[in-house]
């Protein structure tokens, strides 16, 4: 039986059945949708991303799903965005010289420094810097799986709620009210990946 | 800080993992979906599928492999082995693969690489080279071989590296194909070249027989992840086994 309570935002790219599968893992039946009241009526939306900026914001444009993520947002609602899915939120990126975003967090995306290998492909770790319910029962310095060329700058530096070393010290967890976005993926980073949906979930639907 | 990855390959050909010296005398090892299981609980990082029968059905049973590892097991996965156009990745990618691998097919046509960069980003495109050692002049050098090492193509391996990351590589998967099967340790002079060439991660394969052999491709090698596959399905070596191993040796690994 489908649960309408969760919605996995199905806009034409991105990595759905590894979120999907994650998310059936730990129990739930969660609707990949790309229909905007589904996704406006779920009370947990999760927004898988992979791939390059410009692509994907065509895709949200195109399919209205741009404008459902700044409804999400300004209404302050449970939403869990991924690599490319949390940097669309923010301004613009210099990802293809330079991509305007969805822009509903202040601030830009880089490209990451000299000196490392790019793309940043493999397991490193997550430095907690703030107290959150996303963290619930996962070590500090626990190594998540990331693979990406850009990382997310914001403005507000409160919005940083974990960090990782490549070349830069880096943004790799965002949070900002019910916003949780994270840079790696939580679908393939192992047991402490399922945790932090589990936990996101938790919040969301309690 | 990053840490270096340790794959297990599991080499698949009519919903079997088998295993063999040069694709010579193969031995059937395992059940694909209990393996990957298995390595995922004991702390692999990836895991690796190379369809090597490469075959049309081989690949329908390949599909629904990636399936069903990809319901129970939250790391990436690498599907490899006959790969030649798009619309075969898409095939594999929608399946659950997050990579795919492509090797002959990239060499007979470099415009795959651009295309499938294009269609699922470069994360989604490994490039797959088989090197064998010539010595050019006293100098050693390695030619790209393809159709599973059976065909030299006269191609420079390190030149081809860089070709391969210019037109879109996400990674490359770099096989000696003098070392493969034998056990006796990787090339590191090939691994360390190609690595020192190129901007992009490189995976070590061939010839692992020991933990030392993995730790000396990571660390002299330059490798930023190691492939192995008859030490770990012979259960010789753990998984976990061999990352603490190469943890008290300094190297950073996920535990």
């Amino acid at each position: 039986m489908r649960d309408d309570r969760i919605a996995i935002i199905d806009y034409g790219a991105g990595n759905l059945r590894s979120v999907a599968n994650a998310i059936t893992k730990l129990g739930y039946q969660p609707r990949v949708t790309n229909n905007p009241d589904d996704v406006l009526g779920a009370a947990a939306v999760i927004f898988p991303g992979v791939g390059a900026a410009a692509g994907t914001m065509h895709s949200l444009v195109q399919s209205g799903m741009s404008e459902v993520i700044r409804q999400l947002i300004s209404e302050g609602r449970p939403l869990f965005a991924i690599c490319i899915g949390m940097q669309v939120m923010l301004q613009g990126t210099e990802e293809g010289g330079w991509q305007e975003c969805l822009g509903v967090v202040p601030g830009i995306v880089r490209r990451l420094g000299s000196g490392v290998k790019i793309p940043h492909i493999g397991w490193n770790q997550v430095k907690q810097r703030v107290a959150h319910p996303t963290f619930n029962a996962i070590p500090d310095e626990a190594n998540f799986y990331f693979v990406h060329s850009y990382y997310v700058d914001p403005d507000d530096k409160t919005v940083i709620a974990g960090t990782t070393e490549y070349g830069v010290s880096m943004c790799s967890v965002m949070i900002k009210g019910n916003l949780v976005a994270t840079q790696f993926h939580p679908e393939k980073s192992g047991e402490y990946g399922l945790r932090m949906y589990a936990n996101f979930l938790h919040m969301a639907l309690s | 800080m990053l840490t270096k990855r340790v794959i297990p390959c599991l080499d698949v050909t009519q919903g079997r993992v088998v295993k063999g010296t040069s694709f010579s005398d193969l031995r059937d090892v395992g059940d694909p979906v209990d393996m990957a299981a298995f390595y995922y609980k004991e702390g692999a990082d990836e895991l690796v599928f190379l369809d090597i029968g490469a075959t049309p059905e081989g690949r329908d049973t390949m599909v629904d492999v990636v399936k069903r590892v990809s319901e129970q097991v939250f790391i990436p996965l690498t599907v490899g082995g006959g790969l030649r156009s798009t619309q075969d990745m898409r095939r594999m990618l929608e399946a659950g693969a997050d990579k795919t691998a492509i090797n002959t097919a990239a060499v007979l046509n470099p415009r795959l690489i651009i295309d499938g960069a294009k269609r699922f980003g470069s994360q989604c495109i490994v490039v797959a080279i088989d090197a064998k050692r010539v010595i050019s002049a006293g100098v050693p050098q390695w030619e790209v071989c393809t159709h599973g090492g059976r065909k030299p193509t006269g191609i420079d391996a390190v030149a081809w590296a860089k070709q391969a990351v210019v037109l879109g590589a996400g990674e490359l998967l770099l096989t000696s194909w003098d070392a493969d099967g034998h056990r006796t340790g990787y090339d590191i002079e090939l691994t360390r070249i190609i690595s020192g060439s190129v901007v992009v991660p490189v995976i070590a394969s061939g010839g692992a027989g020991s933990p030392e052999h993995l730790y000396q491709v990571l660390v002299d090698g330059k490798a930023d992840a190691v492939l192995a596959a008859s030490i770990f399905h012979y259960q010789v070596y753990s998984v976990r086994q061999v990352k603490d191993y190469l943890a008290e040796r300094g190297v950073p690994v996920r535990r």
